[in-house]
């Protein structure tokens, strides 16, 4: 039984495009049908997991990209795509995907980005861009196990309308705590973080080391870069700060 | 781009996850999670660089359903 459910995760799997949903100018959250996705129990993928997807053009062209999944396990798989402007399969996936698409599915994949009740907190989750997406997964998860770990999700958007999940995040459920900071522009009655994270933003955000806190950081890798090094700087042992660096496969 | 982004690929050719496994650079000796380390993709085939030196540590290209995996800057991984 073990053989069987390693061979489902490693092969590719047809998948269906269950919906599209719209959440910010250049994301788009698909819902995906697998027939043989795991289901609620052992089997169910982990938060912070994600999903291998490939799409093959009409002359046979195959290109495959990595998405966070959405969705806390148990949750219908979802992944939340940001699109690249020069991107092979993000311009697809959050413009023309329609449901009924038929596409591949590959994993859940990943041991490392992985959150459980069990792993424990208090927790920091720094976010850029669309690297908010396998937090939010982590912090569906916890409120779907009952974890009471204190949860800060700093989250940095270019401005609002690119903040991804904002109606969810605006009525964080209890011990989760979401700052924002917003980059580029801000509404006129803003009075958050309006920069880049830095150094001063974390050690004002971030536990204190001595409360043993684990720091979970997803987004570009300059991103991921600054603020890890900041947490290390802030006295989080380097083992207990995980990373997850998205970026174009040029990159 | 980081090691997390290959895991499938990974485990394709590893049979299992390798995310949380420990590689060592051949060049500079440093030792990362296969997660850390940093990925490119030029084109043809996935490059994985040690972030302290950026030499190579592992090449793999997929052609014809099969793929070819070059491991040699690694001193060790597991």
């Amino acid at each position: 039984m073990a053989g069987t459910a390693v061979r489902g995760r490693l092969t590719w799997q047809a998948a269906t495009v269950g919906s599209v949903t719209r959440e910010t100018p250049s994301t788009v959250t698909l819902r995906l049908e697998v027939p043989d996705w795991p289901g609620p129990g052992a089997s169910q993928h982990r938060a912070g997991q994600h999903v291998d997807i490939r799409l093959t053009a009409d002359d046979g062209y195959q290109a495959e990209r990595a998405y966070s999944i959405a969705a806390a396990p148990g949750e219908p798989l979802a992944i939340t795509v940001e699109r690249l402007d020069d991107g092979e399969v993000s311009p697809y996936l959050t413009e023309d995907a329609r449901p009924g698409d038929q596409l591949e599915v590959r994993g859940p994949i990943g041991g490392y980005f992985v959150w459980e009740a069990e792993t424990g907190g208090p927790l920091l989750l720094a976010a850029g861009g669309s690297g908010v997406v396998p937090l939010r997964a982590i912090v569906r998860e916890r409120s779907l196990t009952g974890s009471s770990v204190p949860v800060r999700l700093l989250y940095s958007s270019r401005s609002w309308e690119d903040v991804i999940y904002s109606s969810e995040l605006d009525s964080p459920p209890d011990g989760v705590e979401v700052i924002h900071t917003l980059t580029r522009s801000q509404p006129p009655s803003w009075h958050g973080y309006a920069r880049r994270v830095d150094r001063q933003m974390l050690a004002e955000v971030a536990w204190p080391a001595a409360d043993r806190p684990l720091a979970y950081v997803c987004g570009p890798t300059s991103f991921v870069e600054s603020v890890a090094a900041g947490l290390v700087g802030l006295g989080y042992p380097a083992g207990r700060v995980k990373t997850e660096r998205f970026g174009a496969t040029g990159q | 781009m980081d090691g997390n982004a290959i895991g499938g690929l990974l485990a394709e050719v590893f049979g299992t996850d390798m995310t949380m496994a420990t590689a060592t650079c051949g060049s500079c000796g440093a030792v990362s999670v296969v997660a850390e380390l940093a990925v490119y993709m030029p084109g043809l085939g996935t490059v994985v660089r040690c972030r302290s030196c950026d030499s190579v540590l592992m090449v793999f290209v997929s052609l014809h359903g099969t793929t070819c995996t070059d491991l040699m800057g690694l001193a060790s991984l597991g």
